[in-house]
C-alpha cells in the first residue's frame, strides 16, 4: 500500500496536539502524522519504558467489532480467514492471529479479544495494523457469512502503558485493570469514561492497551501522564522494544509471501486447527508444518557494534547468501546491535555463524534465540 | 583559526593547511542518539564529496560526506568506542577527523557561522 508522504494528506489522531505540546517529532507513518520521538530521545524512551512506564498512541491502528448472533458463529466465520482457534477462546481472553491469503502468506497480524460479558456473547475485538485497515476489512467483510457483520470503529483512540508499573499507574484510575490477566481484557470505567483494557501490548513488557472514545483520549493520556513514572514514547521507541522483544513488524518482518510457519508464529495456530485446516492456504502451510518451511525468521545478533539494516544481505561465512534482514538496529536494552531476518531453514539452527552485508563489509553475527531480552508478561500468582 | 559550515551540516575548522571536520549541533540534534560512528583510516586520501564517516542512531544510518578534500592525517577513534560523545559535544570534543587540506579553494562554497545558523532557520 502506497503510504502518503504529503502532510496534508495525512490524518491525525485525537492525541495529535498533545503530541505537540510535549514536543515530538511528527513524521509521516501509514498514513498518519505520528510521533517518533519526544526530546528526551528514543534511548532514553526505550529504557525508560523498561524501567518504570511508557504512554504509546497507537491510535492509528484499525480498531473493529465482528458481530454474529453467538460465539459459535461469529468465530467459525473469523476462523475461515485465520489459522487460529477462535472457537475455544474464553470470555475475556484475547489472541494474537493473522490474516491469510488463499496461498498462505500473511495479509496482516493482528489482535482479537472475545468480550468477558455475556451480553457481547456473538462480539469478537479485533486491532489491525493501520497500514493494513484498507485491505484487512474488504478481505474479512468479503469472507463473512450473512450473519456476521463488520463494525469498524472510528470514534475510539488506542492508549499502550506499557512497563513494570504501568498497571499500577492504569489501576489508579481503573482498578478493575489490577485483576486482568496477561492476554485478557474487559469493559470498564477510567475515571468514569467507559474503556476496554486489555492486559497486553506489544514491548516485552507488563502492560495495557486501552480501547477509549476519540473525545476522551486526551483527558486519559493527561491523567496517566500526570504519574511522574508515565513518560510519552515515540514510535522510534516502539520499533526497538518490538524487535528486543523478538515481535514482528508488518510489511517488515511479515508480509504476503510469508507464512506463518516461516515467520515463526506458529503459536499462534492451536492444535485443533493445525490439524483441521480449513483455512486459506491451510495445503502450503499444513505442509510446511509436517516438512518443514524452506525459510525461517530468526534472531541474529552481531558480534561488533555496526547495526545491520532491514534489506542488509545474510551470508555464510564462505558467501553465498541465504537470506535476508527484515529489521535491525541498536537494542538501548542490550547495548549491541541485534537484528531478524529470514535465512533458508538449513541454516537456521541457534548458534549459526552467519554474516551481514552492510556497507559492502561482512559483519559477523550469530542466531540467537529470541526474544532478545527476556519478556516481563505478568503471570497470576497461582491461588492455593 | 576559521570555521565554515556545510549544508550537509558539518563544520570545517581550518588551522593553516589543516582543517578538523566534524557534525553541528543539528545534525546530531536530527539523528537522535548517536549508537555507532566508522571513521576512515589514516592515510585515506578523500576527494571532496567521497563518503567520510557513518554515524548510526538508533534509528537510522547516515553517511558523512567529505566537505573538503584531503589526506585523513588524524580520526577520532575515541568516538568509536564512545559513539554518543557525539550528542554531548558534537562541535569540540567529537570531532570526527583531521585532513591535510588538498585545496583551500573547495573552502569558498562554504558558510560562515551567521551563514550556517540563517540556513538551518530556514529548515
Amino acid at each position: 500500500m502506497a503510504e502518503p508522504d504529503v502532510p496534508g494528506d495525512l490524518k491525525r489522531t485525537p492525541l495529535y496536539d498533545l503530541h505537540i505540546e510535549l514536543g515530538a517529532r511528527m513524521v509521516p507513518f501509514a498514513g498518519y502524522e505520528m510521533p517518533v520521538q519526544y526530546p528526551s530521545g528514543i534511548m532514553n524512551e526505550h529504557l525508560h519504558t523498561r524501567a518504570e512506564a511508557g504512554l504509546f498512541d497507537v491510535s492509528h491502528m484499525g480498531q473493529a467489532i465482528l458481530h454474529g448472533p453467538d460465539h459459535e458463529t461469529t468465530a467459525r466465520a473469523l476462523e475461515a480467514l485465520v489459522p487460529s482457534n477462535m472457537l475455544e477462546l474464553s470470555r475475556g481472553k484475547q489472541r494474537y492471529t493473522v490474516l491469510l491469503n488463499g496461498e498462505g502468506g500473511i495479509v496482516d497480524d493482528l489482535m482479537v479479544t472475545r468480550p468477558l460479558s455475556e451480553e457481547r456473547d456473538g462480539q469478537l475485538l479485533l486491532v489491525v495494523n493501520a497500514s493494513r485497515k484498507d485491505v484487512d476489512y474488504p478481505l474479512i467483510e468479503a469472507g463473512l457469512p450473512e450473519n456476521v457483520r463488520l463494525e469498524i470503529l472510528e470514534d475510539k483512540a488506542l492508549i499502550a502503558v506499557q512497563g513494570p508499573s504501568a498497571v499500577e499507574v492504569v489501576a489508579a484510575h481503573a482498578p478493575v485493570a489490577a485483576d486482568l490477566a496477561f492476554m485478557s481484557g474487559d469493559f470498564m470505567e477510567f475515571d468514569g469514561i467507559a474503556c476496554h483494557i486489555a492486559r497486553a501490548g506489544y514491548t516485552g513488557e507488563d502492560g495495557v492497551e486501552m480501547s477509549v472514545p476519540a473525545g476522551a483520549a486526551e483527558p486519559i493520556a493527561r491523567a496517566l501522564l500526570a504519574d511522574e513514572r508515565v513518560k510519552p514514547i515515540g514510535l522510534g521507541a516502539r520499533d526497538s522494544l518490538r524487535l528486543e522483544a523478538g515481535l514482528c513488524l508488518y510489511g517488515h518482518d511479515l508480509d504476503e509471501t510469508t507464512s506463518p510457519v516461516e515467520g515463526a508464529i506458529t503459536f499462534a495456530m492451536q492444535k485443533r486447527r493445525r490439524e483441521e485446516g480449513g483455512f486459506p492456504g491451510a495445503e502450503r502451510i499444513q505442509a510446511e508444518l509436517r516438512d518443514g518451511p524452506g525459510r525461517l525468521r530468526v534472531g541474529l545478533k552481531l558480534e561488533g557494534r555496526a547495526p545491520a539494516r532491514e534489506g542488509a544481505e545474510i551470508r555464510l561465512p564462505n558467501g553465498p547468501t541465504v537470506g535476508t534482514v527484515t529489521s535491525g538496529g541498536f537494542a538501548p536494552s542490550l547495548g549491541a546491535p541485534i537484528a531478524m531476518g529470514y535465512v533458508a531453514a538449513e541454516h537456521a539452527a541457534v548458534g549459526t555463524k552467519l554474516n551481514l552485508v552492510v556497507r559492502g563489509k561482512d559483519l559477523p553475527a550469530e542466531v540467537v534465540d529470541m526474544p532478545f531480552v527476556p519478556n516481563r508478561y505478568y503471570r497470576k500468582p497461582k491461588t492455593t | 583559526m576559521t570555521t565554515y559550515y556545510s549544508k550537509d551540516h558539518e563544520w570545517i575548522s581550518v588551522d593553516g593547511d589543516t582543517a578538523t571536520i566534524g557534525i553541528t549541533g543539528y545534525a546530531q540534534e536530527q539523528l537522535g542518539d548517536v549508537v555507532f560512528v566508522e571513521l576512515p583510516e589514516v592515510g585515506k586520501v578523500l576527494t571532496k564529496g567521497d563518503e567520510a564517516a557513518v554515524v548510526e542512531s538508533v534509528k537510522a544510518a547516515s553517511e558523512v560526506y567529505a566537505a573538503v578534500g584531503g589526506d585523513v592525517v588524524e580520526a577520532n577513534d575515541a568516538l568509536v568506542d564512545e559513539p554518543a560523545k557525539v550528542n554531548d559535544d558534537p562541535e569540540g570534543a567529537a570531532w570526527f577527523i583531521k585532513v591535510k587540506l588538498a585545496d583551500a579553494g573547495e573552502l569558498e562554497g562554504l558558510m560562515d557561522a551567521a551563514a550556517y545558523k540563517s540556513y538551518v532557520d530556514t529548515l
